[in-house]
């Protein structure tokens, strides 16, 4: 691998040669040369795929937000409907009730070696839909491994008639070997869950001279703070570089930490890679920061390391004893969510976080949070405790308590009027800083639960706004 | 004064050189003939600009210069200086004489003008929506004040004649337009032409914009692309431009044609002037 490395290397300077001497009059690279690199092919669909190989479209399979996925058939080649030639690129989003797949989503990767797209500056192409919708994400740089120069522009605006889209590229000389030439993510979110279709032409890589890349921002330029520990990983997000386009007009995208050159201020504190992942190795402050194409960005991640993690005690009872919700010890019960962000009331967010493989729930800006496990519910009718493992980082406020309920979805099994919910049950009024506190709550002293034999939510109230972690949800007997 | 003869071998040499290095000699266009240098300014001198050639417009003018202009254009160091080669026109978003925005605008108006040759300045432009820069010409026998009849040495806009060898809107980065304005066709009436650069824009790299203009024609160039020619024939109305005219250099913010800045365009944008040359 390291031999063919530096044959590349060579071989890409005896091509810079080559330009050199033909610079006065930009003709063509002599054919002897063109072999150097990766395929510059500019097309990646006229009148048919150019150059993708056979087997190159891939629709997003289901994941943990989207059991089902996407629309495996939503993309073909429409050859009675074209900007220009004969055939165009057909997407047909499906209803939101489809149940082959909610919405429309792949990518279009290069079944080969991948391109060379270092002389270009945009992908492009010419687009129109059934009628005005919205698409949502429209990119290039996604391969599904390692997807290291995903460029994405959200919320295209489609209307009936061919109109021509440009897609910056945010620095080119990274895309020496490109496979991923195109992704799409299209739903019915502005149509009321009803289906359309959209069609692109002439979709390809361009040198458009005319886009004047402006500032890049990490964490959406917010300057952001963390209180972590060693191990703990933390990716560089809301990661955004805005071009002025040839029309005058600031466009943005979000793209890959890939793009960017990171720094931490403190390497001994915490260290941060290419691809935009930050670990922190020992107790302290780090600030990380990032430059685009040797320019500043805005927004930085600050890493408070608290030192190492003190893991919660780890559970010893039989699995079969147990319903885990949230535990690495047991195999976890199908759980909806974790946080339910209930709208408007709830502050909480969500900064889960792992050490050496141990899963913890980290509620930030904590008042109360909903976990729901509604799909299959939960029969607990044996189970006599709920076991919680609970740790709070800072300090404790005088009077400050936990408390929690637990709602049953009733005989139908769904959430609805027949549902029962226990009244709260104080958990602990005497809460501790900086320990692990394990805590046994009996159901049977559940005021106002009817029944639990279709358990679906756990609620932890008395938060006041600070972080709370919490690792071993389980019911036993 | 402003003679500087001593260039024009260099300058000869320079532009044989670029005709050497250009590739398209089968579409090349005459795009100049006149090759004697007879005034330059190279702003070389840092400081303000060289006050035996320019003077100053300050203020607002009449309605925002007749355009409805939101700057106060100003002598100050931050609005006008020449530095590392460059003249710099700058315009600021800031509360001034009761203007929200400042600029700058120098002429030559009674300290240098010509009748015909070839008038060029090497500019790169800057951008945002309400930015409007310009490099332009004025018939020198000009009287805003009061027009005295059939005193053809004191006529009023557009009597004495607008040439407009470059005018720019910093939301169309990549167009800029070349005009004329006469009796009979000035403002929404002039006669011009929008050129597009295919493949760059104005604000990121330096573009040379000139005329050559002799009797009975106006020739538009851009770098090396000739992109119009006016005569007689193309104007509705009098030809006024077999007589002198000065230079005028300017960065005006919003007004009638480009309209308002908005929350996109950034401040404070400069246009930055190379050289400004003048040949017969």
């Amino acid at each position: 691998m390291k031999n063919r490395k530096i044959n590349y290397l060579r071989n890409s300077f005896l091509l810079t040669i080559v330009i050199l001497v033909n610079l006065n009059c930009e003709r063509e690279i002599s054919d002897d040369a063109s072999d150097a690199t990766f395929p510059k092919t500019a097309e990646i669909f006229t009148d048919t795929p150019v150059g993708m190989g056979t087997n190159f479209y891939f629709p997003y399979g289901p994941d943990a937000n989207n059991p089902v996925g996407s629309k495996f058939s939503a993309w073909s080649v429409d050859t009675d409907v074209s900007y220009k030639g004969n055939a165009s690129m057909r997407f047909d989003v499906p209803n939101a009730t489809d149940p082959q797949g909610n919405y429309a989503g792949g990518i279009l990767r290069v079944d080969g070696a991948g391109r060379d797209l270092t002389g270009y500056d945009a992908l492009t192409f010419w687009a129109k839909a059934s009628q005005g919708v919205t698409i949502g994400e429209i990119g290039f740089g996604e391969d599904f491994y390692p997807d290291k120069y995903i460029t994405t522009m959200t919320n295209i605006s489609l209307g009936t008639a061919w109109t021509k889209y440009i897609i910056p590229i945010p620095d080119a000389s990274k895309l020496v070997q490109e496979k991923g030439m195109f992704r799409y993510s299209a739903g019915t979110q502005g149509t009321n869950g009803a289906g359309y279709t959209f069609w692109i032409d002439e979709l390809k890589f361009e040198k458009l001279g005319t886009i004047l890349p402006l500032q890049a921002s990490i964490m959406n330029g917010a300057n952001v703070t963390r209180t972590t520990f060693v191990g703990v990983e933390t990716p560089i997000t809301g990661v955004i570089t805005t071009f002025n386009m040839p029309n005058g007009v600031n466009q943005s995208v979000t793209i890959s930490p890939g793009y960017l050159n990171f720094t931490s201020s403190n390497p001994s504190v915490a260290t941060v890679n290419d691809a935009g992942v930050v670990t922190p190795i020992a107790a302290g402050t780090a600030i990380i920061t990032a430059t685009f194409n040797n320019q500043p960005a805005t927004g930085s991640l600050t890493i408070n390391c608290s030192g190492s993690f003190t893991h919660a005690p780890r559970p010893t009872l039989n699995p079969a004893n147990v319903i885990s919700i949230f535990s690495d010890a047991y195999s976890n019960v199908p759980v909806s969510y974790y946080n339910g962000y209930w709208a408007p009331w709830q502050t909480t967010q969500s900064n889960n976080f792992a050490v050496l493989g141990d899963n913890v729930l980290n509620y930030t800006n904590f008042n109360f949070v909903g976990i729901e496990f509604s799909n299959p519910t939960v029969n607990a009718t044996s189970m006599t405790h709920l076991h919680l493992d609970v740790y709070i980082p800072g300090p404790i406020a005088p009077g400050r308590r936990l408390e929690l309920r637990l709602t049953d979805f009733g005989p139908n099994g769904v959430f609805g009027v027949d549902d029962s919910q226990s009244l709260p049950y104080v958990v602990s009024n005497n809460l501790v800083s900086q320990s692990w506190m394990s805590f046994e709550i009996p159901l049977n002293q559940q005021t106002g639960l009817n029944s639990r034999s279709q358990l679906a939510q756990i609620i932890l109230l008395g938060g006041d706004n600070s972080t709370l972690y919490v690792d071993n949800i389980y019911f036993h007997n | 004064m402003i003679l500087i003869k001593n260039k024009i071998s260099l300058i000869t040499l320079i532009l044989v050189s670029s005709f050497l290095n250009s590739c398209s000699t089968d579409e090349k266009q005459t795009v100049v003939t006149k090759t004697q240098l007879v005034m330059s300014d190279e702003f070389n001198e840092d400081g303000a600009p060289n006050p035996s050639l320019w003077n100053y417009d300050i203020g607002t003018g009449s309605n925002g210069w007749g355009n409805n202009e939101l700057q106060y254009y100003t002598n100050r160091a931050s609005n006008i200086k020449v530095e590392n080669g460059m003249l710099h026109i700058t315009a600021r978003n800031e509360q001034y004489m009761g203007k929200a925005y400042t600029s700058a605008r120098i002429l030559t108006k009674g300290k240098y003008d010509t009748k015909y040759g070839r008038i060029e300045a090497r500019i790169k432009l800057p951008r945002g929506k309400g930015i409007w820069p310009a490099f332009w010409m004025l018939g020198s026998n000009i009287e805003t004040a009061i027009e005295i009849p059939d005193n053809p040495n004191t006529v009023a806009w557009p009597t004495c004649g607008e040439i407009d060898i470059m005018e720019y809107l910093g939301n169309k980065p990549t167009e800029f337009f070349g005009t004329v304005h006469g009796p009979g066709y000035s403002g929404g009436a002039s006669i011009g032409k929008t050129y597009t650069l295919p493949n760059s824009r104005f604000d990121t790299d330096f573009h040379v914009f000139g005329i050559e203009w002799d009797e009975n024609y106006i020739n538009f160039y851009v770098d090396d692309k000739l992109y119009n020619q006016i005569t007689p024939e193309d104007v509705p109305g009098e030809w006024v431009f077999n007589q002198p005219f000065y230079i005028i250099l300017n960065v005006a913010v919003g007004g009638n044609l480009p309209g308002s800045p908005d929350s996109q365009t950034p401040f404070p944008q400069t246009m930055l002037v190379d050289y400004i040359r003048v040949y017969q």
